[in-house]
């Protein structure tokens, strides 16, 4: 296998530090008593929406996504406020896999559309989680917000292979949907876009499957499509202070007093990479494993025996994913990643169109997603089988108290 | 135009809505166990036979609800005269269809004609009744919307006229000029002709509509054959009967089945007819003139919002407000595409400026959604 870097490039499958196991603070945020749900789950499959940090962060992955990216069309910043007044009402609704609006699905009046579009009836709350993100184009001339643009959240830089389409890429606003049951995502994005008629068109989406990470280190570290175990050391969703240091933006982050509304908040990238699985499957065993620097079976640092033994990166192969993404290399930084497998049909050329798509929340870009995928698009030997086909970066503000509603300390 | 005529669908909740006793006294919503429900006439094709099951109706919107037990496909049609009032053609064997209509008092006929040819087995009907089972401000908001309905309507007779004769004197750049604006009226109105039915498949069709067999009648017809350089001569039928269709479809305005509902309804119709069909180009697909398409629907859309608007301000100002400021996102977004009198070719818009008309007629669609409610006091 090359080291020499080629025209691909691809993320962070793997380890960014170790994943601390500790006590903690619960880290999805000091929960308000979580709501019933209708269908068979019962209240325990309904994430709390109000919290310190927005929920679908810390949260124990969901076994499905569907991610949104939005342009914002309102007119003003009063609609764009109403828009996300809106949108976390319906939020309330959702994750207690309530249905939206007066008469929800099917008890309106019979004249007028049903308020809910009803595809998640009698389905459970299935632990959805809503995660609204704030893109760097939000914050141009439009609503008066520039002075307000956090200084970390820069557009991310080109990276050496970028194979981005425009048309999967940025977008004022993001949604990140995420629940065990597909349908009940779909049906959450699916309604906050009509809510949004008129304020905000949905610009790109992607749906994803199969957990491609974990924040519960007790739970077995999921695989990708690579067929690799992905997040061996992904933070605990309950190591508080690991999400202190590594996720959650503090206070004293606030470069001016207009930055200080994302206090709370973290920040979110999300990449579409697309993996050559065809040339992969013809590798071998032990090419494989060189070019992630784990064995397939065990998911052991090679040399080593067991997943989570402790291993020095400089041990690995030079060009191997593991080594170059290793928080040693950059300064200890941790991101907390919670992406997902996806197919999307085929190529046109015989091929699946599938991959990862790549999410990963972050107290500081500059400091996590940017030097690390530098170095791994540089030298990285699974570059030769991804291709970064979409790109955005967003600022996910803090989470929801009582009342409250996204991005509130921004636009209140 | 619809691939299926869906609006005597579309009208069987304003006969639900007639339980409510808002609309017509003494009528009770059609409740699917079987027993049809007032203001529903049941109506039974077969062979020999056109059974009515009432022949004494009372004035107002009238459902008939048709079935073909016979072995061979037929059509109903209702007659004021030789007037044809309504008719539904291509009704299969073992099939049923629902044809609602609007009758003022007075002596029609139904006919059968099972074969689909003759003069059919007539069965006489009467109608009889005074006043309106509307509301005043009602029956006000649907008076001023027919009358917009049949003045559009009439205008696009002369239109259509000199259209067929440009095609029939060959006049092919002629005929192209006077294409786009032949439709303009009909446009504006298209949800209403649908509701009678056999027009809106005859006259605007498109050839993927069709199924291998069917005739490609109509507009499209004639487009195709515009700008495609096709020889005139052959499609001059077309053009004949293109113009008896609009001159049918004026003197069946009277009878069209008009509720404020049905109307708010029809202008959400019409921007849907926007967004499936203008938006992508696929209406004028040899013509490119969408975009005129595309401004006479949303004018039609307008006209039916201003006949519904001292409704709507009682039952819900917020909706206006919302709609009013709708409306004025989707002409600001068609503004920049004016030509002369008309619209450039749609095939010069890009993908982004698609993308922009496709979101501000989806911030008008959403709420315009909820009119055809709002205006029927739901």
């Amino acid at each position: 296998m090359s080291p020499v870097p080629s025209v691909t490039r691809r993320g962070l499958f793997t380890a960014l530090g170790a994943g601390a196991v500790g006590a903690g603070l619960a880290a999805a945020g000091t929960a308000v008593a979580s709501e019933r749900s209708d269908g068979p789950g019962g209240p325990q499959d309904a994430v709390p929406f109000e919290g310190a940090h927005q929920a679908g962060i810390a949260t124990d992955v969901q076994a499905h996504l569907h991610f949104a990216a939005f342009d914002v069309v309102a007119a003003d910043r009063a609609e764009l406020a109403g828009l996300l007044r809106d949108w976390t009402a319906a939020a309330r609704d959702l994750v207690a896999g309530r249905p939206v609006g007066e008469g929800g699905a099917t008890d309106g009046p019979p004249l007028a559309p049903p308020a809910d579009t009803g595809e998640a009836v009698g389905l459970p709350a299935s632990r959805l989680t809503l995660t609204v993100g704030l893109g760097p184009s939000l914050f141009d001339d439009r609503f008066g917000l520039a002075a307000s643009r956090p200084e970390a959240l820069v557009e991310l830089p080109a990276f050496r292979g970028d194979a981005l389409d425009p048309a999967r890429c940025g977008g004022d606003l993001a949604v990140q949907a995420c629940a065990d049951d597909p349908q009940v995502a779909v049906h959450a994005v699916r309604t906050l876009s009509r809510i949004a008629a008129g304020r905000a068109a949905v610009r790109w989406a992607q749906l994803g499957y199969g957990r491609a990470a974990t924040v519960d280190p007790s739970a077995p570290t999921p695989r990708n499509l690579f067929g690799f175990k992905d997040g061996t050391a992904n933070p605990s969703g309950t190591d508080a202070a690991t999400l202190d240091e590594h996720v959650w933006v503090a206070a004293e982050d606030a470069a001016a007093p207009e930055q200080a509304w994302m206090a709370g908040g973290s920040y979110l990238v999300a990449r579409r990479i697309a993996m050559h699985v065809e040339t992969w499957d013809r590798s071998s065993l032990a090419e494989q494993e060189q070019v992630i620097g784990r064995t397939k079976g065990e998911g052991a640092p090679l040399g080593g025996r067991h997943e989570h033994d402790a291993f020095d990166p400089a041990s690995l192969p030079a060009s191997s994913h593991v080594r170059l993404a290793h928080p040693s290399r950059h300064g200890g930084a941790q991101m907390l990643r919670r992406g997902y497998n996806y197919t999307d049909g085929a190529d046109g050329l015989g091929h699946l169109d599938a991959g990862l798509f790549f999410l990963a929340y972050q107290r500081d870009v500059r400091r996590a997603f940017v030097p690390v995928q530098r170095a791994l698009a540089d030298d990285d030997a699974l570059s030769e089988y991804l291709r970064h086909t979409g790109s955005g970066v967003w600022a996910v503000p803090p989470g929801v108290g009582r009342g409250g509603w996204w991005g509130e300390g921004l636009l209140a | 135009m619809r691939t299926r005529a869906l609006a005597p669908v579309l009208l069987l909740p304003v006969l639900a809505l007639t339980g409510c006793g808002s609309l017509v006294e003494s009528t009770e919503p059609a409740s699917g166990s079987g027993a049809p429900a007032d203001g529903t006439v049941a109506v039974t094709a077969t062979d020999e036979a056109c059974e009515v099951a009432r022949t004494d109706l009372p004035n107002g919107l009238t459902t008939f609800a048709i079935t073909n037990g016979g072995s061979q496909v037929t059509e109903v049609y209702v007659y004021a005269g030789e007037r044809i009032v309504t008719e539904k053609e291509d009704i299969g064997p073992g099939t049923s269809y629902e044809l609602t209509v609007d009758l003022t008092a007075g002596d029609y006929e139904v006919a059968c004609k099972p074969g689909m040819v003759g003069d059919g087995i007539r069965q006489a009907i009467s109608v009889t009744g005074e006043g309106s089972p509307l509301e005043p401000a009602e029956q006000e908001a649907v008076d001023g919307y027919r009358a917009f309905v049949q003045e559009r309507a009439d205008a696009t007779v002369p239109l259509v006229q000199q259209l067929r004769d440009a095609v029939a004197a060959g006049d092919r750049a002629g005929a192209q000029a006077l294409y786009a604006p032949s439709r303009v009226p009909w446009e504006t109105i298209e949800p209403v002709a649908e509701s009678f039915g056999d027009l809106d498949p005859r006259m605007d069709a498109r050839e993927a509509d069709l199924l291998e067999g069917e005739e490609f009648t109509g507009w499209h017809r004639l487009e195709k054959a515009l700008w495609t350089g096709e020889d005139l001569a052959p499609v001059v039928p077309v053009a004949d009967q293109l113009l008896l269709d609009v001159t049918e479809l004026a003197q069946r305005v009277p009878n069209a089945a008009l509720t404020p509902t049905s109307i708010g309804n029809g202008a959400k119709e019409l921007l849907d007819e926007v967004a499936t069909g203008k938006i992508t180009g696929e209406e004028e697909a040899f013509s490119h003139t969408d975009l005129v398409d595309f401004q006479a629907n949303v004018d039609g859309a307008r006209a039916a919002l201003d006949a519904l608007r001292p409704l709507v301000e009682v039952a819900d100002p917020e909706l206006l407000a919302s709609l009013d400021a709708e409306f004025a996102a989707v002409q600001g977004a068609l503004e920049p595409y004016r030509s002369g009198d008309g619209f450039v070719s749609y095939d010069t818009v890009g993908e982004d400026g698609r993308r922009d008309l496709a979101r501000a007629v989806d911030g008008l669609s959403e709420p315009l959604s909820r009119l055809g409610a709002a205006a029927g006091g739901a």
